[in-house]
């Protein structure tokens, strides 16, 4: 981390253009029974005219909800308690409902996070653009309206948006819809755009031509585009000016790259270490035990650090001799039989790889390459259509009742949501004990005395054991999930996009677990992900899959030093901030 | 969408066999002989009663009997009942009646229930919302003989609006305030659904772009959040209006409308076999179009919902 100070202010340069956006000292509180709830204490920004400008945070931080209170779209009981908001040089926190009205849509457009959620699945795709070019008067009569709704659609990159008028949200992909929010908030050219996490529920791909297609059109509209995102690599790679925030203050603000060369805050440091698009090096066990990481103010630096201790582990490593294949996959093929349809979809496609005992295979692919079905079959959970799986030496197919009872023991998976695959209705120490429960491992009592062991080992409080889901948060949920894959010991276990759902920091502190309880546990890791960026820090090899088909396979330096294929030169320039230089 | 129908129009062939069957037994497992019954306290003649166990074929056995009277249904002869009427001729003058109750009811509840939900919904915590609340719990606590009698004294005996007994050919005037008793109960539960519908609707997150967009409220109500809420509306209304088709014994007994419940209930109670089959019968059959016809409307509300293959 440097320690060098520049000068906060930014480029130096004075300003005295009146700003587009300027937010100064913002409160927005949240009504709830025991009193308000603050959300956002004392946010300032200013964005001026065709400039970029991104909010960077983790959930909770308030970065959408400053987003939400300019156009007055506040959830539930949100209320903008202090501040003003100058748009164009009008407190937009002042002006009536009427008023705003006029504004949205037609001189602030919005992209929201979830384009999956975001558009009302009983009406037309065209219905729901053209509606809105009709309130903003863009565009009058029918003819005019659905011309000017296909060119919006065209530009926002559906080149058949004439043909796809009629078509409703579900039948379009997540990336379709999300450039139709797009064309949705660009549609009548507005002075500001605000985009809310418009990508992060895309595959990374997809993110990278839409974000690209994003900045193309708000600069040759001239519109000013406020960008949040969780992700900093993201945040420089994309705006020229960066706003942190952290429960809801703003830590830092300044040009990106300043930023990012030079964080001054706990916070912001903290979040630079953390970004898995930006640690270049694999994550490091370190044998230290791993203190508490959900974090307190005073040793924000410490614990984290993805990038700089790679070599020892690394190193032993190379010096270990070989060790016999925990898993062997052979030929492995899924096809499945389309209803209604002849032809079969092959979703895995002789697919072939090894992983030693003790270390890391990452599969990457995007959603559809098929690498969850591996995953299924690993399990157990299908069977394959040809080729065999060897755990241990043994041919997993013909298993059956007890015997495969014991292989799942072996083998224990962690999912991607911690949300859905924790069971609302019992208590975490139920969820922990349950695998000892089905393989009637133990007593009550021992089954207790386990639980606790293993919630020390994912480094949660042992008064956790009695309380429920929903009292937990995200990280902690999945740190549960891990404890529940651990309670049978296994020898393997397989986490299928097990941190994708995950904020950065909370990300980096998993990841850091899981490097942990390898060493700890000497465990096998099958690692399910579509984000290249993740594989870096926890990965020893990688096999890349397209279509069912795994293209590349080698070590994770070789992949990222020296891919060979065309599609995984894709997935690693469609890694934020990958291109970003820094001096860590 | 055509094959789709035609399939749901095959499965209510054993849906028929089936309730028939099941109806046809139940009525002979019946405790007590109803022709013993008929002639009350006389001495029954040996003959006659003989004469009426083959006139109704009571005489054969179980499966016979079952078999002789399906085979009626075909050509359109529904059996005699014990008062010697056609049984046709019995669901011919009742079924309109009921029928004609359950569209007025149904009217009510659905209008009045749709708008108060709606309203409450979108002012949730307000006055109008709780007030609803508590007439709606109100009216689904209290049993409907309660407000049926409390609605003939007040609007027929009190005021003088209506008449409190169903004149004969039951005029759609004479209907209104026992179909308004009728729709109390189911009003209740569709302002609470749509209430709810509403409230987690609105809080959608398509409806936020729809005020994103720059969408007056006045636009966002009825289309993005009304037509949105109304799909488990629809659900219940449909099982609502199969129950109202079925008669409501109570309310028809009290206003002495001369429905299917009514004639259904006495022939239960004098196990008259081909009355309470054939009532039966044609009430699951119109439950099924019903149905048919509701899962038909989804595919209208809800274009997720496809019927191919």
């Amino acid at each position: 981390m440097s320690t060098t100070l520049p000068s906060p202010s930014a480029d130096g340069r004075v300003d005295d253009r009146v700003p587009l956006l300027q937010i100064n000292n913002l409160q927005v509180g949240f009504h709830t029974q025991t009193g308000v709830v603050s959300a956002v204490r004392g946010a300032n920004l200013t964005l001026h005219a065709g400039e970029t400008l991104a909010i960077v945070g983790e959930s909770g931080s308030g970065k959408s909800t400053t987003a939400h209170a300019i156009i007055n779209l506040l959830p539930g009981s949100g209320k903008v308690t202090g501040g003003e908001i100058l748009f164009d040089g009008r407190d937009l926190t002042k002006i009536s409902e009427k008023e705003m009205q006029e504004i949205r849509g037609k001189l602030i457009g919005f992209v929201p996070q979830d384009p999956m959620s975001n558009l009302n699945p009983v009406w037309s795709v065209g219905f729901q653009v053209q509606e809105a070019i009709k309130a903003n008067g863009i565009a009058k009569g029918k003819a005019d309206i659905k011309k000017h709704a296909v060119q919006v659609l065209k530009e926002a990159g559906l080149a058949d948006a004439d043909k796809r008028l009629k078509q409703f949200p579900h039948q379009f992909s997540g990336g379709m819809r999300q450039r139709v929010l797009i064309g949705i908030g660009l549609s009548s050219r507005p002075k500001l755009l605000i985009a809310d996490e418009p990508t992060s529920a895309l595959d990374v791909t997809v993110q990278r031509t839409i974000l690209d297609n994003l900045e193309k059109l708000t600069r040759e509209i001239g519109t000013a585009l406020l960008f949040i995102t969780h992700d900093l690599g993201l945040a420089a790679e994309r705006a020229e000016h960066l706003v942190v925030m952290y429960k809801g203050q703003v830590v830092e603000s300044g040009p990106s790259r300043e930023i990012l060369a030079n964080p001054l805050h706990p916070y912001t440091q903290r979040l630079v270490a953390a970004a898995p698009s930006l640690a270049s090096r694999r994550i490091q066990s370190s044998s230290r035990k791993l203190t508490d990481l959900d974090y307190q103010a005073s040793d924000v630096t410490e614990g984290l650090d993805l990038i700089e201790t790679a070599e020892a582990r690394a190193d032993l490593l190379a010096a270990a001799k070989p060790r016999e294949d925990a898993i062997v996959v052979q030929n492995l093929t899924k096809v499945y039989k389309i209803r209604g349809n002849k032809e079969a979809f092959t979703a895995v496609d002789d697919v072939s790889f090894s992983i030693q005992r003790g270390t890391t295979m990452a599969l990457v692919g995007e959603s559809g390459s098929g690498k969850s079905t591996v995953a299924k079959m690993l399990l157990r959970l299908e069977d394959a259509t040809h080729g065999e799986i060897v755990i241990n030496g043994t041919n997993t197919a013909p298993l059956k009742g007890k015997a495969l009872l014991s292989l799942r023991r072996k083998m224990q998976p962690v999912f991607q949501d911690p949300y859905g695959s924790l069971d609302p209705l019992r208590n975490i120490g139920h969820t922990i004990a349950e695998p000892l429960n089905t393989h009637k491992v133990g007593d009550k009592k021992s089954q207790r005395e386990r639980v606790n062991e293993l919630l020390d080992q994912v480094s949660l409080p042992r008064a956790l054991a009695s309380r429920y889901p929903g009292e937990l948060s995200g990280g902690q949920r999945q740190r549960v999930a891990i404890a529940r894959a651990l309670a049978l010991k296994p020898e393997i276990v397989i986490l299928d996009e097990a941190v994708s759902a995950l904020d950065v920091l909370v990300q980096a502190q998993i990841l850091q677990l899981l490097s942990d309880l390898q060493t700890e546990l000497d465990l096998t890791y099958l690692f399910i992900t579509h984000d290249l960026a993740v594989v870096r820090v926890i990965a020893d090899h990688v096999s890349v899959m397209q279509r069912g088909k795994i293209v590349e396979r080698a070590t994770t330096d070789e992949v990222f030093d020296n891919p060979q294929t065309q599609y995984t030169k894709e997935l690693l320039n469609a890694i934020p901030g990958a291109g970003i230089a820094l001096r860590v | 969408m055509g094959g789709y129908i035609l399939r749901r129009l095959l499965q209510a062939i054993p849906v028929f066999f089936g309730t028939t069957f099941l109806i046809y037994f139940m009525v002979f497992a019946m405790p007590g002989d109803p022709i013993i019954a008929m002639f009350g306290d006389k001495t029954p003649n040996p003959a006659l009663v003989a004469q009426l166990r083959a006139q109704y074929h009571l005489d054969q056995p179980f499966i016979v009997q079952y078999f002789i009277y399906i085979g009626g249904i075909f050509r359109g002869d529904f059996g005699i009942s014990y008062s010697g009427v056609p049984v046709g001729d019995i669901l011919l003058r009742t079924f309109p009646v009921t029928l004609k109750l359950a569209v007025i009811a149904l009217f009510f509840e659905t209008v009045f229930g749709i708008v108060v939900g709606l309203i409450s919904g979108l002012r949730k915590g307000k006055l109008f919302d709780a007030s609803s609340l508590v007439i709606s719990l109100i009216l689904i606590s209290l049993p409907i003989f309660v407000i049926a009698f409390v609605g003939q004294y007040v609007f027929g005996v009190q005021l003088g609006w209506a008449r409190t007994t169903v004149g004969p050919g039951a005029p759609v005037a004479d209907l209104i305030l026992p179909a308004l008793v009728l729709a109390s109960i189911s009003f209740a539960q569709i302002v609470r659904l749509t209430r709810s519908s509403v409230i987690e609707t609105s809080s959608l997150d398509f409806v936020r772009t729809a005020y994103s967009k720059g969408l007056s409220r006045n636009r966002i109500v009825p289309v993005h959040i009304l037509r949105n809420s109304l799909i488990p509306v629809v659900t219940y209304l449909a099982t609502d209006f199969g129950v109202l088709l079925v008669g409501a014994t109570v309310t028809e007994g009290i206003f002495n409308v001369p429905g299917v419940g009514n004639t259904l209930y006495q022939a239960i109670i004098r196990s008259e076999g081909p009355t309470v089959v054939s009532f039966v019968t044609v009430m699951v059959l119109l439950y099924l179009v019903v149905n048919l016809i509701v899962d038909l409307l989804y595919g209208l509300l809800d274009p997720r919902i496809r019927y191919v293959k």
